[in-house]
């Protein structure tokens, strides 16, 4: 499903965001630097550029959101973009519409990008492969498979703090299985040079081909916290587990829980960082969430800079034919 | 690439000498000096000196109000502008280094005024070239440089500031930019 749509135009510059593999080094910087640029818009008193103005973007929310689609929304405010808001409970494809009518039915009324998000994997390629050549694409997540801006928020926020990601000792840890924010992490940590990238997890919660994207796999918390840089918490997502993957919640907070003593293990200066939303007491230890190595909320803070990045980029490269006369 | 063989501390001092008479006869007193990144910075750093402004010097990046983004991209590494606030009814001085099509100018006008009102806004330019695309002209220059349209005036400094004109590879492309 990859291979049918580019997210690069032909000048390699970025059209579409719907994963980050296959995207090289000079991209994801140029990502981040660009969100450092932005990031003194949303400090200053005047929280608005015009970038964007007069363009329309569509938040097509068929999963429920309240982080990403909020910071999605301020991100294209922002930047001056009209934004329309699309969650599925309020929308046809209740009532029976396929994907391609809400598609076509949104190019009608003239808009210039979609975010997207989905239960389905692929529902984002799906919309860059049908949509019309001035439209761009970004996945907000779709199923298993990506994340790619959840990725790229952390990423920055890693280099904000830590000064770099090159050389660092990542550990990720929990249900991996089900995360496409871990797989979009995993592909951006090893494009921008993290030494080791590690996953902690229990057996039934790691997919059987993690080894083949190049991590090393842990089952015991503290060995796989031993020494890391930076921590990665992830939620234990119970709504889409089938079956008995887990004994019970508490004792999965025993085993895996990211605790100040678990922490012990780690770099004395390691980050702790969580995508939200968080389940405290199940994958985290309240006190570490709100603790000094905690940066969880700038995590948030930094999702509309990177947001704003990513959505001007991919809007500023319209050949000239598109440009205003 | 040619330097051009001028004496920038002396036009320095012919703007600041300019610029004081200007300020008197508009009688403007509540004056903010603001330069655009990165030769109207360096530029408006001498003459806040020279010209003793207690006002802190404002700084600006127009990279996000350009017309021509749709056509460029944005460039990444964008400096973050900064006011000195508030700039309602201020006398601002805006600078810069080259003035040219005069679309710089415009978006950093757009840009002030979405900070606020201010009472007058004087510009102020080492360089003024032909090629306006926009009713746009500075109230204080320093030379005036006669140069072919596809020649480029470009200032290299902070230290020593030094005027070069660049023959450009494509004649009329990527114009817009001064």
């Amino acid at each position: 499903m990859n291979q049918a749509v580019s997210q690069l135009d032909s000048d390699g510059r970025l059209r579409h965001f719907l994963t980050i593999e296959g995207l090289k080094r000079d991209i994801l910087e140029d990502i981040l630097d660009t969100a450092e640029s932005l990031s003194s818009v949303t400090e200053q008193s005047v929280k608005k550029v015009p970038l964007l103005r007069g363009k329309t973007i569509v938040n097509l929310f068929f999963e429920p959101s309240t982080r990403t689609r909020t910071t999605f929304e301020l991100a294209a405010k922002r930047l001056s973009a009209d934004v329309l808001n699309i969650n599925v409970s309020t929308s046809a494809a209740a009532k029976g519409e396929t994907l391609l009518d809400t598609l076509k039915n949104l190019e009608a009324m003239h808009c210039d990008m979609f975010v997207v998000r989905h239960e389905r994997s692929g529902t984002a390629h799906f919309f860059a492969r049908h949509a019309q050549p001035h439209i761009s694409v970004i996945n907000a997540g779709d199923g298993r498979h990506a994340h790619p801006t959840q990725a790229m928020l952390d990423m920055f926020t890693i280099r904000r703090v830590k000064g770099r990601i090159n050389g660092l000792r990542v550990a990720i840890v929990g249900d991996i299985l089900h995360s496409r924010v871990a797989r979009s992490q995993i592909h951006a940590l090893a494009v921008l040079g993290a030494s080791e990238i590690r996953v902690v997890a229990p057996k039934t919660l790691i997919p059987a081909a993690a080894h083949t994207l190049g991590v090393h796999v842990f089952h015991d918390l503290r060995q796989g916290l031993r020494d890391v840089d930076v921590v990665i918490a992830l939620r234990l997502q119970s709504e889409r587990m089938q079956g008995a993957m887990l004994p019970s919640e508490r004792e999965y907070f025993h085993l895996y829980g990211v605790t100040e003593k678990a922490l012990e293990a780690a770099h004395p200066d390691a980050i702790v960082m969580h995508p939200g939303p968080v389940n405290r007491g199940v994958e985290i230890q309240s006190s570490v969430a709100d603790g000094p190595r905690s940066v969880i909320l700038q995590q948030v803070t930094h999702g509309i800079a990177v947001r704003m990045a990513v959505m001007s980029l991919a809007m500023g490269h319209r050949p000239p034919a598109e440009a205003p006369k | 690439m040619t330097t051009v063989d001028v004496d920038i501390e002396k036009l320095l001092g012919n703007i600041a000498a300019g610029l004081k008479t200007l300020l008197q006869t508009r009688k403007a007193d509540a004056v903010t000096m603001i330069g655009i990144h990165t030769g109207g910075v360096w530029i408006a750093r001498r003459l806040h000196q020279q010209l003793q402004l207690n006002e802190p010097l404002g700084e600006l990046d127009i990279s996000f109000y350009r017309d021509d983004f749709t056509r460029a991209g944005i460039n990444p590494q964008v400096k973050p502008s900064r006011l000195p606030s508030p700039i309602d009814d201020r006398h601002i001085i805006l600078v810069d280094d080259v003035l040219y099509t005069g679309r710089t100018i415009r978006a950093a006008l757009n840009e002030i005024f979405d900070y606020g009102r201010p009472a007058a806004v004087t510009l102020v330019a080492l360089v003024e070239r032909g090629g306006r695309e926009l009713p746009i002209q500075a109230d204080v220059f320093g030379i005036h440089l006669d140069v072919a349209p596809d020649q480029q005036v470009k200032l290299l400094g902070p230290d020593p500031l030094r005027l070069t004109i660049t023959e450009s590879r494509v004649a009329h492309a990527g114009r817009g930019g001064t």
